[in-house]
């Protein structure tokens, strides 16, 4: 069982959340020129470490906010999280 | 290679089995090979097989960081099928179920394929309308399907939970009669000793650390053995496929997620097909040891760890207890998890690359142990011909460009939303 700390709630269960994936992933600008292989790189192709990886979680049976966290994918040990407009401090 | 047989069983009985021959060797990294591939599971090793046996090509290093078998080839829930919709997989799926029904006479191995059935259920009106389209699908491509109602289902598994009152009533399902199961472990070393009789050299704790490119070609491979010159390298390496593409510096539209499985203690038979629930995440078939072999779906979050946690063993199995209720019965024995390659559009990528003589094996999401020979047949085609089998030429990389997707499951781009 994960214990996620989110940035609004405190610690909880995993069962309270829902994963959102790669959080580096970047929508591209609206308005500008964006090429279709821009566009093909933001819904498929993802960053996919063995270790240290940024990502989406959302408290869905808590306060239902997005945050950030980062967390080993090899051993799920969670280092830091933080609220979406805020980067980990480790 | 001595052949296996009811004569060599009883000659070596009068040994004590003692003389047997070894089934594959275990020699040293030669300094140069025609075709190396990277990873010792059922897809590299069946590729290595057919390598040989359809090209003749015989000079081919298997190398395996741990030892072969004991990655998904040896995890996975053992189930054979080609129950899909679309013309690309059912294509291959059926070819490959095809290979299945002779590959124990093939290998001179019994893979104990049992062509038992798998049935998946429906819980509904609209449910039912999906399968009996799907099954049609199947039938027009020359794939057995059967539409079965509730009343065929209550004499085939008559423990299921048929009340009215149910949360998902079982209004039918879907069936297969040629699917099934197959002895994973029998996969892997059945091909290892015929492709190592036929000179393929099974090189074990043999870790890829590096690749030799030079002007786009590969030249070598870097292992924790040594460096070994090459002019063609497969990756058939499943979760790990990440790691091999990051030494390559290409960036694939796959993530690594752990899928569970569990075990429960031995039975009576009991179970006599597989069957799938079609309301939550949870299948089963049982062992022929007598133990329900269960599954459901991925943890849910990135994962290179071989090992998963309860949350989701516990859903799998509040679903399995919908549908079985007598199974709340039974002692578990034990879970265990596998790194899945998940692909953004649930489908394999067998393909050439951008860099000449480096071809991809990957994207087999939780479905490729029942892709082994059809997988290992196309892929040694792809590398011996540098050119792609008209089997696989949908599963190509080029398709997260052209738009060309193969989403069978239809959830988009994100594997863990089951």
């Amino acid at each position: 069982m994960l214990e996620i700390k989110c940035p609004y709630c405190g610690k909880r269960s995993q069962n309270e959340f829902s994963y959102g994936g790669d959080a580096s992933i970047k929508r591209p600008q609206l308005g500008e020129e964006i090429s279709t292989e821009d566009w093909d790189n933001f819904v498929y192709y993802r960053d996919n470490p063995r270790g240290k990886h940024s990502e989406l979680w959302h408290h869905v049976s808590g306060c239902r906010q997005w945050f950030k966290v980062s967390r080993d994918t090899a051993t799920h040990e969670i280092f830091d999280t933080c609220k979406m407009n805020e980067d980990f401090n480790v | 290679m001595q052949k296996y047989s009811v004569f060599s069983l009883v000659k070596n009985a009068f040994t004590n089995h003692e003389n047997w021959e070894v089934a594959w060797k275990d020699p040293e990294p030669k300094k140069e090979y025609d075709v190396i591939i990277v990873g010792g599971g059922g897809h590299g090793l069946a590729t290595a097989y057919y390598l040989a046996k359809e090209h003749g090509i015989t000079n081919v290093a298997i190398l395996e960081k741990g030892w072969i078998g004991g990655g998904n080839v040896g995890r996975n829930t053992t189930i054979l099928r080609s129950n899909y919709m679309f013309d690309s997989n059912a294509h291959f799926y059926e070819f490959g179920m095809k290979l299945w029904e002779t590959l124990s006479q093939e290998l001179n191995y019994n893979v104990m394929y049992s062509p038992r059935g798998i049935i998946n259920l429906a819980h509904s009106d609209a449910q039912m309308n999906a399968y009996a389209r799907r099954g049609n699908s199947m039938r027009l491509n020359g794939i057995d399907a059967i539409l079965l109602g509730r009343d065929d289902l209550k004499k085939m598994i008559p423990f299921a939970d048929f009340s009215e009152t149910c949360r998902f009533p079982i209004h039918g399902g879907l069936m297969q009669p040629r699917g099934g199961t197959a002895r994973h472990d029998a996969v892997a070393w059945g091909y290892a000793r015929q492709a190592d009789s036929m000179g393929v050299d099974i090189i074990q704790n043999c870790e890829v650390t590096g690749f030799d490119v030079n002007n786009g070609k590969i030249e070598g491979v870097q292992t924790s053995r040594g460096n070994i010159k090459t002019k063609k390298v497969g990756l058939c390496v499943a979760g790990s496929t990440t790691l091999l593409a990051d030494m390559l510096n290409m960036r694939l539209p796959i993530e690594a997620h752990v899928l569970q499985a569990c075990v429960s203690e031995p039975v009576k038979p009991l179970l006599h097909n597989v069957v799938t629930f079609g309301a939550g995440h949870f299948y089963c078939s049982q062992s022929d040891k007598g133990e329900m072999v269960m599954g459901g779906d991925l943890d849910g979050y990135n994962s290179y760890a071989q090992r998963g946690n309860m949350p989701m063993i516990q859903h799998v199995l509040t679903g399995g207890l919908a549908v079985f209720p007598n199974f709340s019965r039974l002692k578990m024995l034990r879970t265990w998890g596998g790194i899945m390659d998940m692909s953004m559009d649930g489908s394999p990528i067998i393909d050439k690359t951008h860099i000449e003589g480096v071809y991809l094996n990957c994207g087999w999401c939780y479905g490729g142990f029942k892709a082994t020979p059809s997988s290992g047949f196309v892929f040694a085609h792809t590398i011996a011909q540098d050119q792609v089998h008209e089997l696989n030429s949908d599963f190509n990389l080029e398709r997260f460009h052209t738009g060309k997707i193969i989403d069978e499951k239809g959830v988009g781009p994100k594997p863990w939303i089951g």
